[in-house]
């Protein structure tokens, strides 16, 4: 299947410190790639880089063979990539249903408005319904931001990012800081996310990765370490070497029912 | 020629006593992250209470000097104990209008206090006057705030940057739960930089007042330059202070002699011209 | 909570608008009629109030809704007030159409100046803000061949509204003009400020950035809004000098700025109602402190930031939206859920 989105050679350092180095993957419709690396990996700094936060030093960014390096970061939301944050980033003091509507007006490009019809005002609120169902938030829907329990934040932010209607989804560590309790509701909405989906997920719990990940890269200091199926992955020696500093095992939630946190979340 | 030298010797003297008022306002902001508006009316109220000691006790400038510079200082403790430490961390709009809000109640304070003996502030006999140096003739007193300014400078400069004291302060603004663990009282640092700021815009009003008069206005007309010369100079840098007062001094004075009808708004031309170029200001550290 | 914040103003998020069409416009005729038979001899004073209202809502669109930090917006008014004044005196006595001319000289002020100026943030923006707005005044004041300098440009006059309305000596026309321009102004505001462009620009207020990860051009929507916050203080400054017939340098001047800011601030950022409370509870206490002694008006409109910042940063508006969730039939649909 033809790649929607291409790193090519990414590069980028500051100064004398090397935080990517010549990263080179891709991600098809459909995949569900999860990045690994112990702290310090640079695995936020390569979502920083596809989303536009920070432009490389060298190297290239496609998406459906068109370069994304020279485009702002508002430009490339609006080309179809979207991310989450890893600290929740959102309007705090605006309820959740306005949160949707503001990311469901900018996928519409109707954010600048002064007056709206009446059918596509119906068609906006009908769009945040849909988001909100999904996520499980209608029951939220007038609450303000600031009330919600973290879990449900955590959701929210996954929302917003869905909202804009995206081909290409970056999800950074989307159950951190989630209690156990409330970690069930956002691993049902990772495996329910759409088919056609190209979502790339960051990620420390490992339990998290083996359930979702179809396949894993795994970043060292920077460079892409191996790229293959989580069975591979988890029997790869070089792996074991990079969290324990020595020969062990990586065990994960098939085997033992428990989980095991590769490395602290950074 | 002897033009030239005279926008040199009262540029620099104006941009002396401009960074003299505005670098504690300065520190408070770059280094503390503070907004206070209020800062002028430090300003103003030294200028004040040294005329009113010289009026009512009869003492020499450099007592009333002395005792004013103090004295603001004194007050700017439980201002920044009751009111501004109610804000720090606070959005940055809040800080500033607090402190706007202490500013005008500074400025009524003042004049109704000190108001009717503000008439001028008296500099001492030995520094009227002036020196000649081959063949120009240089005011005494631009010489007196001109090294007056510079000693503040170096001053200024070695404190933080080379005792604990500067060490710590910028450990606890850096990082002020992590400087607490470590020891550092972030509550006393910030009383001690506050007051220090304070007695500095005191200071800078004295030493001043030739230059730029006491009135009754004093701490509103005179906020706008000290905030252009924090933000052109970069906050919280002192050599940042230190070149953007001398610059916009050095523009101002200019015009006033070359171009007299631009005069007052050389400041603002100046002051637009470097933050569109550099909006992080000449030595501020780029966002 | 910050005086800046929106906690208060997810009550104006409705998109749909208040529980009965046009009410907040319909209170404002109300209260405007009933000050006008209750206070005939104060008429030019109340106008006064209502201009200023104007002005200051503007400032509640661009600072209030869309966070920009603005000390400079009298340079749109003043604009507009000049551009008004001399348009009467040189093209035409329309008081409708100088109206238009003076909004759209203080849009024209705003867009050419915030192209530049919203490339910048925080302080340096609002240090840039007080700068050109100084520059302008100074224009101002040298070019005295065309405005009148110190002096004032004087000698305003234009033709009765609509025909029929002639500016009289009680100030009644210019009362009734002021409110009509007031109300429809602000109807207009609170368009927008429930429309999609309206809930981006509180977004926008909220966190740029997280807008701009989520597709938004910051800039250009900031620059618009920012333009339209100049066309209503045109509109103001066309207004005062098409009342008083006259325009003052003071209508370029950072004290006309900051004042706004005050009122704004006492009255509540977050919602447009705020802007009209402070606004008359800010001009009323200075009219009663002024006579007493100037100093005494300083000490009391410290005193109200103070207070407003420490206590009540929502503003004035927050205790009539904390009264009005507590009335029984809650017509006025505010403050229910949101508070």
């Amino acid at each position: 299947m033809a790649e929607v989105l291409q790193l090519k050679g990414l590069c980028k350092s500051f100064g004398g410190l090397v935080v990517a180095a010549d990263v080179t993957f891709g991600l098809a419709p459909g995949d569900r790639t999860a990045l690994i690396g112990p702290n310090g990996a640079g695995k936020t700094t390569l979502v920083n880089l596809i989303s536009g936060a920070l432009y490389p030093s060298s190297g290239d960014i496609t998406l459906d063979g068109r370069s994304l390096v020279r485009l702002s970061m508002p430009a490339r939301v609006q080309a179809g990539v979207a991310r989450t944050f890893q600290l929740n980033r959102l309007f705090r003091d605006q309820t959740v249903g306005d949160n949707v509507r503001i990311a469901v007006l900018q996928q519409k490009r109707q954010s600048l408005r002064m007056w709206q019809p009446r059918a596509d005002g119906i068609a906006v609120e009908a769009a945040v319904e849909q988001v909100l169902g999904a996520l499980h938030l209608q029951a939220r829907q007038g609450r303000l931001v600031r009330t919600l329990a973290y879990g449900e934040q955590r959701l929210l932010e996954i929302a917003l990012a869905l909202a804009l209607k995206p081909r290409v989804l970056l999800l950074d560590e989307p159950a951190a800081g989630v209690p156990r309790g409330e970690s069930g509701v956002i691993m049902d909405v990772i495996a329910g996310l759409p088919a056609e989906l190209a979502v790339l997920l960051i990620e420390h719990d490992m339990d998290l990765v083996f359930r979702f990940a179809k396949r894993i890269v795994v970043l060292a200091s920077g460079a892409v370490l191996t790229i293959g199926t989580p069975e591979q992955v988890a029997a790869d020696e070089r792996v074991k070497q990079l969290y324990f500093g020595r020969a062990g095992h990586v065990s994960h939630a098939n085997q033992t029912g428990q989980v095991s946190h590769a490395g602290r979340p950074h | 020629m002897s033009l030239l030298l005279s926008i040199l010797v009262d540029g620099v003297s104006y941009g002396m006593i401009l960074f003299i008022i505005s670098i504690g306002l300065s520190i408070t902001m770059g280094l503390m992250r503070v907004v206070n508006m209020a800062h002028g009316g430090f300003a103003m109220l030294g200028g004040f209470m040294a005329a009113a000691i010289m009026a009512w006790a009869g003492a020499r400038f450099e007592a009333a000097l002395a005792l004013a510079t103090v004295g603001v200082a004194a007050v700017s403790v439980p201002i920044e104990r009751l009111l501004m430490r109610q804000v720090y961390g606070r959005h940055v709009l809040d800080q500033a209008l607090l402190s706007i809000g202490l500013i005008y109640i500074i400025v009524a304070g003042a004049n109704l206090l000190f108001g009717g003996s503000i008439t001028t502030l008296r500099i001492p006999s030995y520094l009227t006057g002036w020196v000649t140096i081959g063949t120009h003739t240089i005011p005494k007193y631009r010489i007196f705030v001109t090294v007056a300014g510079l000693i503040v400078v170096t001053l200024l400069w070695l404190a933080i940057e080379r005792t604990s004291f500067g060490v710590r302060l910028r450990a606890a603004v850096d990082n002020s739960a992590i400087a607490q663990t470590v020891g550092i009282n972030t509550s006393q640092l910030y009383a001690i930089a506050f007051a220090v700021g304070a007695a500095l815009a005191a200071l800078g009003g004295i030493v001043g007042a030739q230059i730029m008069p006491m009135e009754s206005t004093y701490a509103l007309k005179y906020l706008v330059l000290m905030l252009a010369v924090v933000t052109v100079g970069g906050m919280g840098t002192v050599t940042g202070t230190f070149a953007a007062a001398l610059l916009l001094g050095l523009a101002n004075t200019a015009a006033i002699y070359l171009v007299p009808s631009m005069a007052s708004v050389a400041f603002y031309i100046a002051m637009f011209l470097v933050l569109t170029l550099r909006p992080q200001g000449l030595f501020g550290r780029s966002v | 909570m910050a005086t800046v914040s929106l906690e208060h103003a997810t009550a104006a998020t409705r998109l749909r608008g208040p529980a009965i069409p046009f009410l907040p416009e319909m209170i404002l005729v109300a209260l405007g009629i009933a000050a006008f038979f209750a206070f005939p001899n104060d008429l030019a004073f109340l106008a006064r109030i209502l201009i200023t209202g104007l002005f200051v809502l503007s400032l509640s669109l661009v600072l209030g809704q869309a966070g920009i930090p603005t000390l400079g917006h009298s340079a749109s008014m003043g604009t507009g007030a000049y551009a008004a004044g001399l348009f009467a005196i040189h093209v035409s006595q329309d008081p409708l159409i100088g109206l238009l001319v003076g909004g759209l000289a203080g849009a024209l002020i705003a867009v050419t100046t915030g192209a530049l100026l919203l490339r910048t943030a925080h302080l340096t923006f609002v240090m840039l803000t007080i700068a050109v707005a100084q520059i302008l005044y100074e224009i101002a004041n040298q070019a005295a061949w065309l405005t009148g300098g110190d002096n004032g440009l004087a000698g305003i006059s234009v033709n009765p509204i609509l025909g029929l309305f002639e500016f009289d000596l009680y100030s009644r026309t210019s009362y009734l003009y002021a409110l009509a321009v007031l109300v429809v102004s602000y109807f207009i505001v609170r368009v927008i400020v429930e429309s999609p462009f309206g809930l981006t620009s509180r977004g926008i207020h909220s966190d740029p950035d997280r807008m701009r990860a989520l597709g938004c051009n910051t800039y250009r929507h900031l620059l618009i809004v920012f333009t339209i916050g100049g066309l209503f203080a045109g509109l103001s400054g066309a207004l005062s000098a098409q009342v008083a017939q006259v325009v003052g340098l003071s209508s370029l001047s950072f004290g006309t700025s900051g004042d706004a800011l005050v009122m704004l601030i006492v009255g509540g950022s977050a919602r447009l109602p705020g802007a009209l409370i402070g606004t008359v509870v800010f001009m009323i206490v200075e009219h009663a402190a002024a006579t007493v002694n100037p100093y005494h008006w300083l000490f009391i409109i410290g005193g109200l930031l103070i207070l407003t910042v420490l206590v009540l940063p929502g503003g004035l508006i927050s205790v009539v939206d904390w009264v009005a969730a507590r009335l029984p039939w809650n017509i006025l649909g505010r403050g229910a859920r949101h508070g």
